[in-house]
């Protein structure tokens, strides 16, 4: 019952030994990669941190003028009930005068709402609302000033702040990410 | 492994193998001798938990979801009073591998329970209803309060309670249930469903205490719980039969589930990996076998 | 010991290296062309399958830290989470809990493999002793590792272990107290179980390192006992005659430790450590896992607290002691008619303490326990050196090569 060993006269055609042995070393790649899978994968957000992946704001008590900072996915959202003032000053800027042009309609839903996530583009600090040369925010790290429509006017920060995905539930009900 | 302590290989294998064999049966022998004692020592009547037909059993188990819900219904409507389930959040309920309600049911569920959250801007702790990433609320504060409630009993949690009950099934068939064909994880579900229908009236020589009860197959024969389920008492809306017996078999397979939310999961891979492996050994053996045709060893 | 093959570096980078740090030809030396008996049946095989179950533990171990916490009130919490939340947290941890369990079956047969062929006698001593310092580690870092999901078991098993250490008059109070760092077992306890449990898996890997040195300088024994004469001749190169032979076996191990895993995974386990431990209910019965079982037996089985704790400690120790208890020249049991039949009764007397430490201490359980305990030490010191004196071995083999032509004319 034991067989000899093929001499290898036609090295081009893989004999059964070659056979054997390639299913052995691609079935020895298989087990180790779904060993290691599971140990790759266990490090992405669990079950629990996806459920808080979106949550919901109600605007009722935030009154005209103000700036409210909920959390999510850990990080700051500043929701601001602009006042007709900064809804004009936010629509009439001319998109020339801006680093990083964008239409305050692109980034307002409804006018006197805005919202969005309160990480400075710069270096990630948080911004203090209401300051700065533009009424809008300023970073206390490196000195950007964002205006009412949180969009990079001077200082080292790149981008607008960062608008989040979110939805009008009801009049007065968001719904973020 | 016995194959494997066989595989000694020498002149005198077979006669090794005769006195192995006579050792294993000897300390067998020995050991259902010992078993024999320990029956009868135990002193209590309790009663051998009763062996149910469940749908998660065995290697292709897989949960039945009509049944988890009945299960859940259960829960709520009779454990729930006493019984927290701290581990299970509303959104597991939708997840697959269980009960698996829609996600609008879920939402809908989680905002008929109300939470405690805060603290809010004037520092004050306040009731919201629940949404689905929360946990579903306990019935009491803490374990004190449950105490104070329950004349000193304390409802367990319900989260993991059957992997934490199980009866021993003595020798040797303890060892069997752990080997492919005749493996056995139910224990702990046996013996909650048996519990839940096994209380009766006490035999006249035994005497229960005021607020205790007798059950068949409680530690000591005497439990704190009243029976908590009886005919009727839960309305169904799939047209399984409205019976203590069923109550018991859903609400305990329901309780499965929360214990060990992937089982479907855990036996659906493990089937894979096993399958697999026992290809990828043989290949091993035949590589194995080609490499050492030519050595005589 | 000279091997089949050497290894010559053939490009430039390797020359380079080869003269700085000769690594690559230290591993070419240690795993592909060390010489290996040619004779060495499936039971050789449980070395590899311990190496792969330390890479194992420690891989999915490090994986379960990331999500693990060690405070009393979120331990248990933390371990339930990564069985429900965390992406294949259950199978991580259920793999890791077996794991244990199949680490120490590998263990046990690769200590009994080494005790039926003589593998304790010279020139094997120090490799012998390693592996007792290796087995006592792993035995502190399973229960170690057993505290951690903080369940009644894990809570009690702290409790009556460390109490063990208060056995010893005067400073065994203030011991307890130093290493459970307080005045019961508590946070600072868990804390540091979790940190001990992380490094004892290391030092496993140092010793282990150690005992393989110290193979590769004897070379390993064979089922005949006979040494290796002509190297070119009795022996294979490891890779990849070894090398095929362990992955084989590896593959075998791997469906029983997946079966366990995947299908019965809380069998080797104990129901009460579902429940959050809780200082002030001990449940009825405290029983240590599987593996501890033999050991546990021996310390009930003796009434004095003191003396209990020392048999038990010395019932492991005196393994260290086998190759000055055990003087026969021939190594391997094959040829020794009667210490065959006494070295299956030991383990037969092995398992029945085994199953001895399950059952309550008391009645004919804790007799028998003290007889099973008994006989365990006259194993040792007393039928061992008797057999040494007046035991007739049988002939051995002239060779490897001797055993393997007569071995293939009976299997012909």
């Amino acid at each position: 019952m034991s067989t000899k060993n093929v001499t290898e006269t036609t090295p081009a055609e893989p004999n059964r030994r070659d056979i054997l042995y390639i299913a052995t070393g691609a079935a020895a790649t298989v087990a180790a990669g779904g060993m290691v899978w599971p140990l790759i994968s266990q490090m992405n957000p669990d079950a629990s941190a996806l459920a808080l992946a979106s949550t919901e704001v109600d605007l009722a008590p935030i009154p005209l003028g103000q700036i409210v900072t909920v959390k999510w996915r850990g990080k700051p959202v500043f929701i601001r009930h602009r006042t007709a003032d900064e809804i004009k000053a936010a629509q009439d800027t001319p998109l020339t005068e801006l680093p990083d042009p964008e239409a305050d309609s692109k980034r307002a839903q409804k006018p006197e709402w805005l919202v969005v996530i309160g990480v400075c583009t710069h270096l990630g600090c948080i911004p203090t609302g209401k300051s700065g040369e533009f009424d809008g925010w300023f970073c206390p790290c490196h000195g950007s000033t964002y205006d009412v429509s949180g969009r990079i006017r001077s200082g080292p920060a790149p981008t607008n702040l960062e608008v989040p995905k979110y939805a009008f539930l009801s009049d007065k009900k968001i719904k973020i990410g | 492994m016995l194959d494997g302590l066989l595989m000694f290989r020498d002149q005198d294998s077979s006669m090794k193998r005769r006195l192995f064999v006579s050792c294993l049966s000897g300390a067998a022998l020995l050991m259902s001798f010992l078993a024999a004692p320990a029956l009868a020592e135990s002193g209590h009547h309790e009663k051998r938990p009763e062996a149910h037909e469940w749908s998660f059993a065995g290697a292709l188990g897989r949960f039945d979801r009509a049944q988890l819900r009945r299960g859940f219904k259960v829960y709520k409507e009779v454990c729930s009073t006493c019984h927290s389930v701290k581990l299970l959040a509303f959104r597991n309920l939708s997840q697959p591998g269980g009960p698996e309600f829609s996600e609008k049911e879920v939402v809908e569920l989680a905002a008929s329970y109300k939470v405690r959250d805060g603290p809010n801007d004037s520092g004050e702790y306040f009731e919201r209803p629940a949404r689905p990433s929360d946990r579903v609320p306990p019935p009491f504060a803490n374990e004190q309060a449950a105490r104070a409630a329950m004349s000193g009993a304390y409802p367990p949690d319900m989260s993991v309670l059957v992997k934490a009950r199980g009866y021993g099934r003595g020798f040797p068939t303890f060892l069997f249930d752990a080997i492919p064909g005749f493996s056995y994880q139910e224990h702990g579900v046996d013996y909650v469903a048996s519990l839940l229908k096994g209380y009766s009236e006490p035999p006249h020589d035994m005497k229960i205490p005021d607020g205790q009860y007798y059950n068949a197959y409680m530690a000591g024969n005497r439990i704190g719980m009243p029976p908590p389920l009886s005919d009727g008492a839960v309305t169904y809306d799939d047209g399984a039969p409205q019976t203590v017996d069923q109550y018991a078999r859903d609400v305990t397979a329901f309780m499965m589930w929360v214990a060990e939310p992937h089982l479907e999961a855990r036996k659906r891979i493990g089937l894979g990996v096993i399958s697999f492996l026992i290809v990828f050994a043989g290949l091993l053996y035949f590589t194995k076998r080609k490499i050492w045709s030519n050595v005589a060893h | 010991m000279d091997g089949h093959s050497q290894y010559t570096p053939k490009s430039g980078f390797a020359r380079w290296l080869e003269r700085r740090l000769p690594i690559v030809s230290f591993m070419y030396d240690s795993f592909v062309a060390y010489p290996t008996p040619k004779n060495l049946n499936y039971m050789w095989t449980f070395g590899a399958i311990l190496s792969f179950m330390l890479v194992a533990q420690i891989v999915t171990g490090i994986v379960l830290a990331m999500h693990y916490t060690g405070e009393t009130t979120l331990a248990f919490n933390s371990v339930e989470s990564i069985m429900r939340d965390v992406n294949w947290g259950w199978a991580l941890r259920y793999a890791h809990a077996n794991g244990a369990s199949m680490f120490f079956l590998a263990v046990y047969i690769h200590m009994a493999r080494g005790m039926y062929y003589g593998s304790y006698k010279e020139p094997r001593e120090v490799l012998w002793i390693l592996g007792v310092v290796i087995f006592m580690v792993m035995i502190a870092t399973g229960f170690l590792g057993y505290v951690l999901p903080w369940g009644q078991m894990s809570f009690w098993a702290a409790t009556v272990i460390t109490n063990l250490f208060s056995a010893f008059p005067v400073v065994g109070g203030p011991i307890r107290e130093w290493l459970i760092g307080g005045y019961s077992v508590d946070n600072p306890t868990l804390n540091r179980f979790f940190a001990l449990h992380y490094l004892l898996p290391f030092i496993i890997v140092a010793v282990v390192a150690l005992h393989v040195w110290a193979l590769h300088v004897t070379g390993q024994n064979n089922p005949t006992g006979v040494e290796v004469k002509d190297v070119k001749k009795e022996t294979v190169p490891f890779t990849p005659f070894a090398t095929m032979k362990d992955g084989f076996a590896i593959g075998v191990f791997l469906v029983i430790y997946a079966w366990m895993t995947f299908f019965v995974p809380n069998y080797l386990g104990h129901p009460d450590n579902y429940i959050e431990a809780n200082p002030l209910v001990t449940p009825p019965h405290i029983v240590p896992e599987w593996y501890f079982l033999p050991f546990y037996a021996i310390l009930r089985a003796i009434p004095n607290k003191l003396l209990g704790v020392i048999a038990m400690f010395l019932s492991i120790l005196i393994m260290a002691a086998l190759p000055w208890l055990d003087k026969s020249p021939v190594k391997s049991g094959s040829y020794r008619p009667l210490f065959r039949k006494f070295y299956w009764v030991f383990i037969a007397v092995s398992i029945a303490l085994g199953y001895l430490g399950a059952q309550p201490a008391e009645g004919v359980y804790l007799w028998l326990a003290r007889i099973a305990s008994l006989y365990y030490f006259l194993h040792f010191v007393v039928i061992l050196p008797l057999l040494t004196k007046y035991e007739k071995p049988e002939p051995v083999p002239e060779s490897i090569d001797a055993s393997v032509a007569a071995g293939s004319v009976t299997h012909a």
